[in-house]
């Protein structure tokens, strides 16, 4: 009886486990092994012989952690990490301002047209980058821009928005464009879930629609802000289409722009897969580092009510 | 002919496919009698018809095209597929600056002893550089490059322009087209393309690699390609050309509208300016490129491939045998250039009587591919080293940021060595 009854327990323990089971292969197949293969190839590299033409003069031995000190000796990766900031504090706060004010004027009482407004605002995070990114870059090109047209039409200054200085403003141009929908979505979607009552306490007290919307809306939505903010500055940090795209339109783009673009040259066009495993643990321990940072940080303003 | 922006837009989707199977012999089935199935990557159009011909004819070495992305993205696909090691194919088209990476990563195979009789009858410069200037032969010459001049005949008579015979009449004829309307340019120097510079280097002579017994040598700030590097840096800095990459909307534009009149190109040209400036038919000419010294007559190539069999091939004296069948039969190189829209590298077939007629583009230019084999056979030999790649992208770096910077490109050609140098350095190559 006991026995039977235990080995129904340990049935029942079994079973989450079942559930579970998918999840941890895909898991383990699709993102653990990975990972660990990157690390693993980290820590080898290529030597070669002589003139490196005749049979088996490339050898992949252990490297320790050469790789590592030269990812992170290396200027260039700084300097993209450097522009890549640029790029993030212009997009960033940019994007999420102009998705929370849609959201908010999504949810406003009085507007019309609710739903043709949310489709085509959202529209735009349908298109994948790269086509977005081609889109752009024929805008972009002053013989080819009707912008650029109207420009010269109306006796403005031509606006030279691949040259060096207005290069990052360009490629955040695109990554608002595409970005925005998806995040007043998040931000829209948190909002619909508050309850009504709320805002008619508010109203009752005296709140205008413009103080409901600051003083009630925006501090309830502060996680989904967060939310977004993570995924942007994650986003930030691994922009690569964009200016992979825009590249060859332009003089102002250099192969190692973004630290993934690095990444990509030393793969693909050096053919060093070792260094670009070692890079790519740096950033992904950054970018973990940076998202942690900031949940830690924004925590308890967010979260805490959950937590007591 | 080459789109950069569906290029870039493919690099997003970098992923080699593995396909499994296919284990490598050594034996030759041929020679037993029995039948062999060879794969072939490769990017030419149509090509699939001429491989058809070759297996109607033998049904004992059968030969399956798969088509392929062109230059860099098949170089990374087979290479990843020789790591895995499996799912490599037999034959392989390789552009003539992917040999060494391909031959130093164990890719390809020797075949001087099935194809090396075959020498004469490809450009002495071509067979360079399959041979890498060693004894082996790695591929046989498929198509090749030679540069001329394009010009828009056209415009150059409304401008009372005289087509420029040395490269100081170039320059002073772009600075004249600047006076007369200051709405076009003579031409571009474009950042975005590192094998038009390097065709135009090895024109004034420049060697950027060589092989001396068990070492390489290095040298892309040589004087040649300083010498051409600080005559363009000067145009530009000037604004006697302009400076905007070409294979864009707005090189296309720029084409199409007469805002470009000349374009130092190669022996492919007129499928390009069909493609991209299609309005344009018949106003092009095409004639030798300036020399450094007036009587020269050089040139360099630009692009070009050749057909290398892997190392991992199944039979590879049965694919050495079609390599060569396909670019030296006449029936089969007739084809290529009829159907593929290519450039043939055999001598015999450049004088064939699929290149009678000039190119459509080119209706009133009748002698166009006598002309075109004249020039061809004095382009200069060129040896490319095993990372081509990195000697690319840091042009591309270089001269883009100099050009922004506006500095001199004579430092840009440092850079390029520079960066050349110490990637073969840090990866264990003898460099002298």
């Amino acid at each position: 009886m006991a026995a039977v009854a235990r080995r129904r327990r340990t049935a029942q323990h079994l079973v989450p486990y079942a559930f579970l089971a998918p999840a941890i292969v895909m898991f383990s197949l699709f993102l653990l092994a990975p990972i660990g293969y990157t690390a693993y190839l980290s820590l080898r590299k290529i030597k070669v012989e002589g003139l490196g033409l005749g049979r088996g003069s490339r050898k992949e031995v252990f490297a320790g952690l050469e790789n590592y000190r030269q990812a992170l000796g290396d200027a260039e990766l700084w300097r993209g990490a450097g522009r890549v900031l640029v790029y993030g504090a212009i997009l960033t706060p940019v994007m999420l301002g102009l998705a929370l004010v849609f959201a908010l004027l999504l949810d406003s009482p009085r507007i019309g047209l609710r739903r043709f407004s949310r489709i085509s605002i959202f529209l735009p995070f349908a298109v994948p980058v790269v086509i977005a990114s081609l889109l752009w870059g024929f805008l972009y090109l002053p013989s080819v821009s009707p912008g650029q047209h109207l420009m010269r039409g109306l006796g403005l200054p031509e606006l030279d928005l691949l040259g060096p200085d207005l290069i990052v403003f360009a490629l955040a141009n695109i990554g608002i464009w595409g970005g925005v929908g998806f995040n007043m979505i998040v931000i829209y979607t948190a909002l619909r879930a508050i309850p009504r009552e709320l805002y008619e306490s508010a109203r009752i007290d005296g709140c205008s629609e413009f103080q409901v919307a600051v003083r009630v809306k925006i501090p309830i939505v502060v996680p989904a802000l967060i939310l977004t903010t993570i995924f942007s500055v994650i986003a930030t940090l691994q922009v690569f289409s964009e200016p992979m795209t825009l590249r060859p339109l332009t003089n102002s783009l250099a192969s190692t722009w973004s630290p993934i673009m690095k990444i990509y040259q030393d793969a693909f066009a050096r053919n060093d897969i070792h260094s670009a495993a070692a890079t790519s643990m740096v950033i992904a321990l950054v970018t973990l580092v940076l998202s942690f940072g900031f949940l830690r940080l924004v925590q308890n303003r967010a979260f805490g009510a959950e937590n007591q | 002919m080459r789109s950069r922006l569906a290029a870039a837009a493919a690099v997003a989707v970098v992923g080699a496919g593995l396909v499994a199977g296919c284990s490598s012999s050594s034996d030759s089935p041929t020679e037993t009698g029995g039948r062999v199935d060879l794969t072939f990557w490769a990017w030419v159009p149509n090509i699939e018809k001429v491989v058809d011909k070759w297996n109607a004819a033998n049904p004992n070495i059968h030969v399956t095209v798969s088509k392929q992305a062109q230059g860099d993205e098949l170089v990374t696909k087979v290479l990843t597929a020789a790591k895995g090691g499996s799912g490599v194919p037999d034959l392989v088209q390789v552009e003539y600056q992917a040999l060494p990476t391909l031959v130093s990563n164990d890719v390809l195979a020797d075949i001087a002893g099935e194809v090396g009789s075959a020498k004469d009858k490809f450009a002495e410069g071509l067979w360079q550089q399959v041979t890498l200037g060693t004894q082996a032969v790695y591929a046989v010459p498929q198509d090749a490059g030679p540069m001329m001049l394009y010009y828009r005949s056209d415009l150059f008579q409304q401008l009372g322009l005289s087509v420029p015979k040395t490269w100081d009449e170039f320059a002073a004829t772009a600075r004249t087209v600047r006076q007369k309307d200051p709405k076009r340019f003579l031409t571009t120097f474009s950042a975005a393309d590192p094998g038009w510079f390097a065709g135009l280097s090895q024109q004034a002579g420049a060697k950027w690699w060589s092989i001396n017994g068990e070492t390489w040598t290095v040298a892309i700030n040589d004087p040649a390609t300083k010498k051409v590097a600080d005559y363009w840096g000067g145009l530009v800095t000037e604004g006697a050309v302009d400076d905007q990459p070409m294979y864009t909307p707005e090189w296309n534009k720029a084409l199409n509208d007469g805002t470009l009149i000349a374009w130092p190109s190669a022996v492919w040209a007129p499928g390009v300016l069909e493609g991209n400036a299609a309005s344009t038919k018949g106003k092009w000419a095409m004639a030798p490129l300036p020399q450094w010294s007036s009587g020269e007559s050089k040139t360099g190539n630009w692009g070009g491939s050749s057909t290398g069999v892997t190392d991992k091939a199944k039979d590879k004296k049965a694919a050495a045998k079609f390599a060569l069948w396909l670019n030296t039969d006449p029936d089969a190189t007739a084809q290529l250039v009829t159907e593929g829209g290519l450039y043939p590298a055999s001598r015999d077939a450049q004088a064939g009587p699929a290149l009678q007629k000039p190119p459509t583009f080119f209706p009133d230019q009748a002698d166009f591919y006598t002309q075109a084999k004249a020039i061809a056979d004095t382009a200069a030999g060129f040896t490319w080293g095993p990372n081509v790649n990195v000697a690319y992208t840091a042009y591309r770096d270089a001269f883009s940021k100099a050009i922004t910077d506006k500095a001199p490109f004579g430092g840009a050609v440092d850079q390029m060595q520079e960066a050349t140098i110490s990637d073969m350095r840090k990866n264990g190559f003898k460099v002298g």
